[in-house]
This record gives structure tokens, sequence and C-alpha cells, in this order.
């Protein structure tokens, strides 16, 4: 059987002055239907452009340069630009971090809804209305047809995301990617979504690409975690193993640097130094600047993948 | 809603009244009407005479307050020069700029707002480009300028439309107008393009600004998310957003152009009020002046109040509220 959604050597490029910059680097994963994959990384890490690769959405001077994006068998690279247009929302959907920007202003959130159900369903605007209100109750929001009435500003940030998730599900899409989708809401909110979300990927069978900066949600909610630097995945595990026993000091670095699994009344410990800038990478590996372990082959030599279960990008993993 | 009208009527009236101030005291200073009207050969009796007459011995305030009483009656006076009431002769002006006005916003709007959007969409195209550079000599070019090109070109050298005038007019529902006739359209054509350049100009720059950021908009990238075709996007998301703007301009164009058409009536001899103000203030009309002011400032405040109105209704956020 197809894995939901399967992405081999993904590589995605932005034209500047000068060369082009690789945002997204070689990148490779499956997730299985109903399974939820955690892409964590810095910000400039290059997992937000992973997410839009995988929809199509790059633009100029933005470019998918290679790879292979299979959503249940089916290549969408191969797709002319109004069949992708079809796939989109259809049998990959998208939320966005900010349920403030996501939503046009000036339009009802009923009338949003049905526009994004009928682009893919012919269907009245009635029949559409019902459709959302269907999506509005299975994400937990009350009331829904008052709901489908107010424009986005009479709504809390909560439940605008709300609204924006029941709009990723109302063609129930095979694959779901979030890209920091509870990073603006209020911990107790954002709880309560991610616990909607684990009931909607077993409910639904939909995979679920959760982009985060924030290793503490996906540890809480994802199967598996690919841990993404510098445009490249440096680590995959399921979630466990990469939670238990990080073996790349960047994540090793990152879990230290969680403030509730720390140890309280000492100084927390951060990874020196930031994300690199893609168009200066240094050689060998890109994160040997920041990087406790680096050796001398590390400043001379990229790492190269040790596929042992646990994948690695380094020379010098940690046990 | 009816707070904020309330508001806005007192507001209005404040702004009508101190206008109508500034106007009359700017007026009493550019000089004695008199000079201006009277044969120099008349005898300082005539001379006296006309002066009490018309109420220019007494005192500036005294004259100001007797003006402001024959307004509340409904009287803003009489035309020194045409001698016949202001009112009939604005209103027997004003058709004619309306008519010509209407055309050229039409004009502006048909084809600077679609060209404005597809220079928005498609930024680095060689169109937009071509949008862009036309649209920054629609209003930097003078306006008498192309209007003398203008005639230059259809009227004298093909002899296509005519140089200048108010063609026929025809009944057409309760008012007479020139729009109702091929001869009427064939006057008001060339005016109307030379009048409608420099909105043009301004809407096409004011829409692509919008379209620009609204492309680059979180709401567009979601709409797009869920596989709507970009036409959608534009048609449905966009065009209301960046209308609000749009409309602005399009209010405070329409009204300059419809109280102060002066440059395009004069080149092209229209019958408008702008060719009205423009004489009268050559010849010291004061009544004439005044009045038409006043109504002008009545006419900006009536249009900002429709913008106010349309702007709580395209966007919900927008809340009209009593006083400010």
């Amino acid at each position: 059987m197809n894995a939901a959604l399967d992405v081999q050597g993904l590589t995605t490029r932005f034209a500047t002055r000068g060369d082009a910059v690789t945002a997204v680097n070689d990148v490779s994963f499956t997730v299985q239907k109903g399974r939820i994959l955690g892409l964590v990384g810095e910000s400039g890490s290059g997992k937000s452009v992973t997410g839009f690769s995988i929809m199509g959405l790059i633009d100029a001077p933005g470019e998918v340069a290679a790879g292979k994006v299979m959503v249940d068998g089916q290549d969408l690279r191969a797709l002319s630009d109004e069949d992708m247009r079809k796939m989109r929302g259809n049998r990959v959907a998208m939320v966005f971090q900010d349920p403030m920007m996501t939503l046009n202003p000036v339009l009802r959130v009923g009338d949003q809804m049905a526009m994004a159900v009928r682009v893919h369903r012919k269907m009245s605007k009635a029949a559409a209305l019902k459709e959302a209100q269907r999506a509005l109750e299975t994400v937990g929001i009350p009331s829904p047809e008052e709901r489908l009435r107010a424009y986005p500003h009479q709504l809390s940030g909560g439940m605008r995301q709300r609204v924006a998730i029941a709009m990723a599900l109302l063609h129930r899409p095979s694959v779901i990617i979030a890209d920091e989708a509870t990073t603006a809401l209020d911990v107790s909110i954002q709880g309560q979504i991610l616990a909607e979300v684990r009931d909607l990927a077993d409910q639904t069978g939909a995979a679920i690409v959760w982009i985060t900066h924030d290793l503490g949600v996906v540890s809480s909610l994802a199967d598996d975690i690919c841990v993404m630097y510098a445009g490249r995945i440096v680590e995959r595990g399921t979630a466990q193993q990469v939670i238990d026993h990080p073996r790349h000091p960047y994540t090793q670095g990152l879990l230290d640097s969680i403030p509730a699994l720390h140890e309280p009344g000492k100084h927390l410990p951060q990874i020196p130094g930031s994300t690199p800038q893609l168009s200066r990478l240094p050689q060998g590996c890109p994160f040997r600047p920041r990087c406790p372990r680096a050796t001398e082959i590390c400043a001379t030599v990229p790492p190269a993948d040790t596929k042992d279960g646990q994948t690695v990008l380094c020379h010098h993993p940690l046990e | 809603m009816f707070g904020y009208l309330v508001g806005r009527l007192s507001q209005a009236v404040v702004v009508v009244f101190v206008m109508s101030v500034i106007v009359f005291v700017g007026v009493y200073a550019i000089g004695n009407p008199i000079d201006v009207m009277i044969d120099p050969g008349a005898t300082a009796e005539i001379r006296e005479n006309l002066i009490r007459k018309y109420g220019l011995d007494q005192p500036l305030w005294r004259q100001y307050f007797t003006f402001v009483g024959n307004v509340f009656q409904g009287d803003l006076g009489n035309s020194m020069v045409y001698n016949i009431p202001v009112t009939s002769l604005v209103f027997s002006r004003l058709p004619a700029t309306i008519e010509l006005v209407m055309v050229s916003v039409t004009i502006a709007a048909v084809i600077g707002i679609p060209a404005g959007l597809y220079a928005g969409y498609r930024p680095n195209s060689l169109g937009a480009k071509l949008i862009m550079a036309l649209s920054v000599l629609g209003f930097s070019v003078p306006t008498f300028w192309i209007g003398m090109l203008l005639i230059m070109a259809f009227a004298v050298e093909l002899g296509w439309l005519p140089s200048g005038g108010r063609g026929e007019v025809a009944e057409f529902l309760w008012f007479k107008t020139s729009l109702a006739t091929t001869n009427g359209w064939s006057h008001v054509i060339m005016p109307a393009i030379n009048l409608s350049l420099f909105k043009m100009g301004l809407l096409i720059r004011l829409t692509r600004a919008g379209m620009v950021e609204a492309m680059g908009a979180e709401y567009v990238r979601f709409a797009r998310a869920q596989g709507l075709a970009d036409r959608q996007i534009v048609f449905s998301h966009i065009l209301r957003n960046i209308s609000i703007p749009v409309i602005t301009v399009f209010g405070l164009e329409l009204g300059s152009t419809l109280a102060f058409a002066v440059v395009t009536e004069t080149v092209f001899n229209w019958p408008g009020v702008g060719k009205l103000i423009i004489d009268s203030i050559l010849q010291l009309d004061r009544p004439v002046m005044v009045s038409y002011l006043v109504m002008v400032v009545i006419l900006f405040v009536a249009i900002n109040l429709i913008v106010d109105l349309i702007y709580a209704r395209l966007d919900p956020r927008v809340r009209l509220k009593g006083g400010s």
C-alpha cells in the first residue's frame, strides 16, 4: 500500500542576486495514513518552504528544482498547474500560522468556507454552507450556524484557527500540512487544538505534517519527528527515539533549551550562534560552527546519511 | 448610526460657516467689483449710487450678516454681471458639468481599475511596465496641453470631432442632456477623455499598489492553498479589500472635478460651472464666487459622507460612531 505522503529528494531553490540559495536540500520523508509527522527546526531551517513546496505554492524567484511529492501514489510534481490547483485544498490542504491574517477580513466566515467547498464540488451555496457548518462542528466550534455569519474579527484567535483547520478538513484531504498552526495561540487553546488534531488524524486517517519550531509541541503530538537544519533533515526517527535518545548534537541542543524539561534554578542552556545564512553555508557540516562535538573532519567533509533506523546526519552522533 | 449622522451634519455646518467667512473675507480683499463693472468715465454720483445699491458702503461684518440672513431666506443673491439669481445661474450651468464629469470618471474607472489590477497581478510583465509608464504621463503632463494636442489632432487635422462647445441637448427622463444626442456625444467625448487622464493615472497606481500588497497577503496564500483559481481570488477576495482606498480617492476626485474642471472647460469652451467660476473671479462677481464656493463645500461634505457609508458596507471592521 502507498503511503499517504511520500516526499523524495525534495529540493527547492531561490534565485537571488548572485547564485541560487537552496532552501530545501534533498529532503525525504514518508507519512502513513493517520500518522502525524513533526517537522522541527529553527526559523530559516527550510521547514515552511518544505510545506509550500509540497503544496506547489512556491512563487518566483523560487522553484522546486528536484524531487518527488507522492500523495496516495500520485506524483504532484508531474501534474499541470491546473491539475495541481485541483489537488490543493482537495487532496492536500494547509493551515497557516497566523489565524488573524489567513482569513479574509471583509468576507463572512460562511462565504469564505462556501467558496472553498464549491471550488472542488459542484453544489448550491446553501448546500455548501451546510457542509461548512458540519466542518465547524467537527473541530468543536459551538453554535456553528451563527459563526458562519460572523466576520473573522468577531472571532477569537483560537476560534479563527479552528475555522482554518475546518477549512482544511472540508474535502477530507489525504494530507494536511500545518505550518506553526498553534504558535500564535494561548498555551491552553494550543493544548485543546493539539488534542483535536490528534483525534482528527485518528478518525479521518489524514496524514498530518506538523511544522513547528517547538519540540515540546511535537513530543506530545507527533508519531515521528524530522529535525531540519539549514535546509536538510539532520535527524529522523520515531518521536520517542528522537526525544528520549537524540543522536544529533543539534537535536540535543534543542531539547536542552526547552524550559519545561530543565532543572529549575540552573542556567538554561542554549545553542550558541544562530542559523547560518543559506547563501553563506560553511564548508563541511553546516552545524559545525555551533557544535560542541565538532572535529577537523566536520570542517571539510559534509556528513552523509547513516541509515541505521534512526537517521542522523552527523560525523559524531551521540550514542 | 443615527448619532453618527448627527455628528457629521453638525461638523458640516461648522465647516460651511468657517468656509463662508474665509471666502467672504478673501473675496473682499481681491478688489472692488464696482471698479470692474463701471465705465471709467461715469460720474462720482452714479458710482456712489451703485456702491450703495450693492451695500458695499457697509462695514464687512454687516455685509456678511446681510448675506447670511438672505441665505437663510433661500436667497443667495443676484449675479452682478448677469443680474439673475445666483442659484439659477449655477443650476443652468451644472448639467453641462455633471455630464462631462460623469463621462470622464466612467472612462477613468473602466480603464484605470482593470489596468491597475493587471499591473499589480503581473508586476514584472511588459504590459504592466507600459501601463505604469503611461500612468505617470497621465498625471504629470499638464491637462491644458493634452487638451490642445487633442484639438489639434482630432478637430483641426483629422476633422473628426468638433473643437469645443456643448452639443445639441435632448430631453432624457426629467432633464435635458447632451448625452441623449449623437451630436452631444461627439462634443463631450474629447473633453471627457482629457479630463479623465489624470484620474485614470491615479486609479491605475492606486489599484496596482493595493493589488501588489494583496497578492502577498496571507489570506491570498490561504485561498490559493484551498485550490481557488487566481481569477476567483482576485474578484472574490482581493477586489473588495482594495476597493476602500480606491473609493476614497475616487470620491475626492469626483468632487474636485465637479467643482474645478476649470482647465478642461476653458480649453474646450465647455459651458459648465468651472468656466462660470473662472469668469466670475475675473469679473469680481462677488455673489457668484461666494455662493458657488459654499455650494462646493456642501458638495464635498456630502461626497465624504457617502464614501464613509460605503466604507462601512465594504469593511465590517469599520464602525460608524457619533461625534468625533
